[in-house]
């Protein structure tokens, strides 16, 4: 079997169940129903040979319903065939089937996603934060969640404040000029 | 006779006999001097300049020219605390927790852009400078800083301590926990 007939096998056995399948340079995109993930997973390691989770990655559409997406990189070591599984996740259920168990890179992937954009993964056997400590209040990789960070504070544990997002002594401007004299000094000011 | 020379200010008896081997000097001076020229250095690597750190102290640079190489990995046993890299929010309590358990007298140097004020991360994540935490006496700059400049840096740390009054801040220190005792 080569590589375009593994992709269609997939979508003639999932047929009406495949939202969208699109092809970009190359790579091929199926949108799945949320809840079909874990079929689609274990059809697509046990039978079409995608052995290798690469990463899951999340995204935020602000504005827009359903609001996240979830997307799967998955590759054939066999086959040498790339295929990109995508879920869209309204913001009303932000909850996804695990794939820890199909995958077991998937729980780290799946701990971040967790961490970073607040989805919860049902039945994953170890859902604690991973970046940031256990208690910080808020999902970073949010839209609606500034740059510069929101003060929090755990008393022991941690705290953040807002970081200044210009001035200070080590910012640099944009600018032609060379990096050499673009390079952030501390060198006192000279006397006019 | 002896009247004499209880009058007569000499810098002190001199004696041929004994040249070169007793020296006369204040007591601040003195303990400065051993101080300066035998830091040990707490190596607190977090990012990229740890990396320039560890070149510091390599032969090239070779910071014991400096008596500065006797990097401990135990704060109980260091001297001055170099906080190479990028601190995160999370890791900064552990930093200060390390820093508190070194005895005093104690310093810090702030080593490149990133831990003297947060450096290019402006961000969420990121202590904006050590100095919200620690006091720091030497920041350097540079992202990372060359090995050189962490000598400098270190050479004015020196010069620092060489000015200290440590013989009266210690004696004041003490005075100040009898007090608090009560």
């Amino acid at each position: 079997m080569t590589g375009p007939e593994l992709l269609s096998s997939l979508s003639k056995l999932f047929g009406s169940r495949i939202l969208e399948r699109s092809e970009f340079r190359g790579e091929t995109t199926f949108v799945i129903e949320k809840s079909d993930i874990r079929e689609v997973a274990k059809y697509c390691r046990d039978e079409l040979s995608f052995d290798y989770l690469l990463d899951i990655s999340s995204v935020d559409n602000f504005g827009s319903e359903p609001r996240f997406e979830v997307v799967y990189e998955l590759y054939s070591m066999t086959m040498a065939v790339h295929l990109r599984l995508k879920l869209r996740i309204s913001e009303d259920d932000p909850t996804v089937d695990t794939v820890s168990d199909i995958w077991p890179t998937a729980n780290w992937h799946e701990r971040e996603i967790w961490d970073m954009m607040g989805l919860r993964f049902n039945d994953h056997p170890d859902l604690r934060r991973i970046l940031m400590w256990e208690g910080y209040p808020y999902f970073p990789l949010r839209k609606e969640f500034p740059l510069e960070g929101l003060p929090s504070e755990m008393p022991d544990v941690a705290f953040t404040s807002i970081a200044p997002m210009e001035g200070g002594p080590f910012v640099t401007q944009p600018s032609t000029a060379t990096t050499k004299d673009r390079e952030p000094r501390a060198h006192p000011p000279r006397e006019e | 006779m002896q009247k004499a020379a209880t009058k007569k200010t000499l810098p002190a008896a001199y004696d041929s006999k004994i040249e070169g081997n007793v020296i006369f000097t204040r007591l601040d001076a003195a303990m400065n001097w051993m101080r300066k020229n035998s830091l040990w250095p707490m190596p607190m690597g977090l990012a990229c300049c740890a990396i320039e750190l560890m070149a510091t102290a390599s032969a090239r640079f070779d910071i014991a020219r400096f008596g500065a190489e006797v990097m401990r990995f135990s704060p109980r046993q260091c001297d001055v605390m170099i906080v190479a890299g990028t601190v995160t929010y999370k890791m900064a309590l552990a930093v200060k927790r390390i820093y508190e358990q070194m005895p005093e007298p104690k310093w810090v140097i702030a080593m490149g852009a990133c831990a003297s004020s947060g450096g290019m991360y402006r961000s969420y994540a990121v202590l904006q400078g050590i100095d919200q935490l620690l006091p720091v006496d030497v920041y350097i700059s540079g992202c990372p800083p060359r090995p050189e400049a962490l000598i400098e840096g270190l050479m004015k740390l020196q010069a620092k301590i060489s000015g200290e009054h440590s013989f009266i801040s210690q004696k004041q220190d003490l005075v100040d926990r009898v007090k608090a005792l009560g």
